[in-house]
This record gives C-alpha cells, sequence and structure tokens, in this order.
C-alpha cells in the first residue's frame, strides 16, 4: 500500500511527523479518509477522533478542532490539541463538557448558541466513543 | 575614614547580594533552555499556518467580501498598539527597549493626526507606558498568575482584539514582542497583525509554477473565518514565547555582570580593608614602641 507524509503539530509542539498509509480525519462536514495520492484539500477540523493507519499500527487520537491540509507533500493537520485516546482523562472530559455546557446557557446571540451547541454535540458524540471503549473501529 | 568595621559590613553585604545575582543568572539560564525549547517547538505549526493562510488569502485577495480581518478596514486613523513585555523587572534594557519602540511609534503616528490606541501585556511596559500615554492605554492584560504560557493564553488576548476590532474600534493593529536572536542579542521587533501582511510575492511565484487547485471544505470565506482568528493567537503565541526566550536570556546577561562588578567591587574593597588594617597594626606598634622609649 502506498505511504505518504503525515504531518501533526500543535501550538505547543510538532506531535506526529512521518509515513501513513492511511488517516481518517474528522472534517467539519464529516469523516473523510485520506489516502495516498489525495487530491489537494483545506477542511477545518470538528472535535473528534483522528484515526493513523501506519504499517500494521492502529493509533487513535482526540483533537480538539484546527484544520487539515493535503497537498502534493502529503497531510497536515494543524490541530488546536490532540490526545492519544487511552491517554485522554474521562473525567476531565466530562468536566469540560459541562463546563461548554455552562457556557451555553450564557452564549450572547441566537447564531453563537447554535454554534455551541453543534460543539456541544459533537463533544458528546466524542464523549460516547470515549466511553464505549476502544474496540469500536470506524 | 571609614572605620575597619563599616568596610567589613559593606564587603558582607556586597557579597550577599553577588549571592542573589548569581543564583537569579543560575535560574534565568535553566527557565531560558526550557523558553527556547517551547518557542522552537512551537515554530513548526506557526510556519504550516503561514502556508495554508498565504494559499487560502492569495485566492480570496481582491475578491469583493473578503473578512475585514484579512483586507483591513480601509482605513488607518485608529492605530491600536499591542505592547507586549515581562511582569518582573531586572533583566537589563528588556522592558525599556520594547516599551521604546513602541513609544517612538506611538509619538509618531499622534504627529501624522493618528488616534493611538494602546494594550499592555504584562505589567512592565504598563508601568513605562502610562507615564506619557495613560490616556490612551485601554486595557492591561495581566500574565503574572501563569505559570506555563499555554496556547489559550494567547487566545484569550487574541478574542479580546477581535472584539474591539468587530466593535470598530481601530483600524490597524501592531504587535510589539522581543525576538529572541542569542542569549546576547535580543531584538524589539514592531509586527502589523491587522491586516495581517503576507509573503504576497513567494504566494504568486508558487502561483506562477503549478498552482494546487485546492478543494475546500467547508467554503474559502467559512474557513478564512475560523482560520484568521486563529493565525491571530498563534502570532500572539509566538511572540509571548519569543519574549519569554529573551526576557531570560536578558535577564541572564544583566545578571552576569551584575555578578562580575560585585566581585570587582569585593575585590577593590578588601584591598582598602586590608591597607587600612595595616595601617592600624603598624600605628599602634608606633604608640607603643615611642612609649617605651620615652621611658
Amino acid at each position: 500500500m502506498a505511504s505518504f507524509q503525515f504531518e501533526l503539530v500543535s501550538p505547543a509542539r510538532l506531535l506526529f511527523s512521518g509515513e501513513v498509509d492511511e488517516v481518517i480525519v474528522p472534517g467539519a462536514e464529516g469523516e473523510f479518509t485520506v489516502l495516498a495520492n489525495h487530491a489537494p484539500l483545506v477542511s477545518t477540523l470538528r472535535p473528534g477522533i483522528l484515526t493513523v493507519k501506519a504499517g500494521g499500527d492502529v493509533k487513535r487520537l482526540y483533537v480538539r478542532g484546527g484544520f487539515a491540509e493535503i497537498s502534493e507533500k502529503g497531510l497536515t493537520i494543524l490541530a488546536e490539541d490532540a490526545t492519544a485516546v487511552e491517554d485522554v482523562n474521562l473525567t476531565e472530559f466530562a468536566a469540560s463538557v459541562s463546563a461548554y455546557e455552562a457556557k451555553l446557557a450564557q452564549a450572547p446571540s441566537d447564531e453563537a448558541r447554535y454554534k455551541m451547541a453543534e460543539t456541544l454535540f459533537q463533544l458528546r458524540a466524542v464523549q460516547a466513543q470515549l466511553g464505549g471503549g476502544g474496540a469500536t473501529a470506524h | 575614614m571609614a572605620s575597619l568595621k563599616d568596610l567589613r559590613n559593606r564587603i558582607a553585604s556586597v557579597k550577599a547580594t553577588q549571592k542573589i545575582t548569581k543564583a537569579m543568572q543560575m535560574v534565568a539560564a535553566a527557565k531560558l533552555r526550557r523558553a527556547q525549547t517551547a518557542a522552537e517547538a512551537a515554530r513548526p505549526y506557526a510556519e504550516r499556518m503561514d502556508t495554508i493562510l498565504a494559499n487560502i488569502a492569495g485566492k480570496v485577495a481582491g475578491q469583493a467580501g473578503a473578512p475585514a480581518l484579512l483586507s483591513g478596514t480601509g482605513k488607518d486613523d485608529v492605530h491600536m498598539l499591542l505592547v507586549c513585555t515581562a511582569e518582573r523587572g531586572l533583566c537589563g534594557a528588556f522592558n525599556s527597549s520594547i516599551s521604546r519602540l513602541a513609544r517612538d511609534r506611538a509619538n509618531a503616528l499622534m504627529a501624522a493626526g493618528k488616534t493611538v490606541k494602546i494594550i499592555c501585556v504584562g505589567r512592565k511596559g504598563y508601568d513605562i507606558l502610562r507615564r506619557t500615554f495613560a490616556k490612551n492605554i485601554v486595557d492591561v492584560i495581566d500574565l503574572r498568575t501563569v505559570r506555563t504560557l499555554g496556547y489559550t493564553n494567547a487566545e484569550e488576548i487574541a478574542q479580546k482584539i477581535v472584539a474591539r476590532y468587530e466593535a470598530s474600534e481601530f483600524d490597524i493593529c501592531t504587535l510589539f514582542y522581543s525576538r529572541f536572536k542569542s542569549v546576547i542579542a535580543q531584538i524589539p521587533t514592531a509586527q502589523q497583525i491587522i491586516p495581517p501582511q503576507l509573503p504576497e510575492a513567494k504566494t504568486e511565484a508558487a502561483a506562477g509554477t503549478n498552482t494546487p487547485v485546492y478543494e475546500y471544505e467547508p467554503e474559502e470565506d467559512e474557513i478564512l473565518a475560523e482560520l484568521l482568528p486563529r493565525n491571530l493567537a498563534t502570532q500572539i503565541f509566538r511572540a509571548l514565547l519569543e519574549n519569554a526566550a529573551s526576557e531570560q536570556g536578558a535577564r541572564m546577561s544583566a545578571m552576569d555582570s551584575a555578578t562580575r562588578n560585585a566581585g570587582d567591587m569585593i575585590k577593590k574593597q578588601t584591598i582598602t580593608y586590608n591597607r587600612t588594617r595595616q595601617a592600624m597594626i603598624t600605628k599602634e606598634l608606633i604608640e607603643i614602641i615611642s612609649g617605651a622609649e620615652a621611658l
């Protein structure tokens, strides 16, 4: 299987750089899979789970949002924050979800409330996936 | 002429000061290493962000309805100066050189008839600038309670600025910080962040050879709406990290020379002390001998 260059960077540091076979990206408008020689694309990300397949290894990471850029050089993901799924602290995550919920209650405008409700829904979905254990591949 | 006791006290106090400056220098050296790695680790993100932004902006630029954060308001009447300095002093000319650059810029703008507004990040810059520009300072952001500088800190500052921009409080925003070149050289820098200055020549040259035709998901303007505030936060984050490294570098060299000066002072005072002591002994001997001779 043809491999391609994948880079995952957060504002604080370069998290991953190397050759991979397949990456499943949680795009803002739906998940998509990137294989080698993908057409150039720029997409925003929603909070979700990023799946990286290299050789026989499958790595799953939680990302909080950011951007994905696919060019002829490969895939670059600018993530706000990324943690390996096994390392996500579920209680902390639940706390951040409820904190977000509290923030939603005092959103200044309807438009902002709509956006925040969407993000909250996505966070909940991630929470369900995380809670469901690592067995569910997608 | 100071008595022997006075001299002894003076030497002891200089020695105590030297111990403090020496310790501060070593602490700054350790912190510098950490700040430097943090600044270097943040570089890839900022670079990738620049490329993506340049790609999209190159496409959207010139089109009507480009976001104001990218194209500016079309005026340059009100300038916002975002001055980033340290929270602590005792770091040589670090704070004052950033403030001086900002002050010169503010004076030049005011002489040209523009309105100037200032936001200070860091207490030291506020302390310096408030003497001359007390009525221009619109906000002070305090990072004293922050232990390790995170992206969220920069994001908060960026949000404040975007909110002010959207309320049309200013037209152009310039960021002032100190670029870390080496331990002995930190360069105070002014960087315009709204509207951002993009490497346009480069994007056009790249466009000439092989333009990758990007697909956008969602549409360009929606991506830009998310990308631009984040780019702002990234620029501020980078400035804050560079500033942190510069501060520690400046403190290290300032404390190094303070330690050396204290050493020189101790040497000089020890010589005076010894001379005085010998003179006293000689004087006492003369008194005893001449007393014995008189008998």
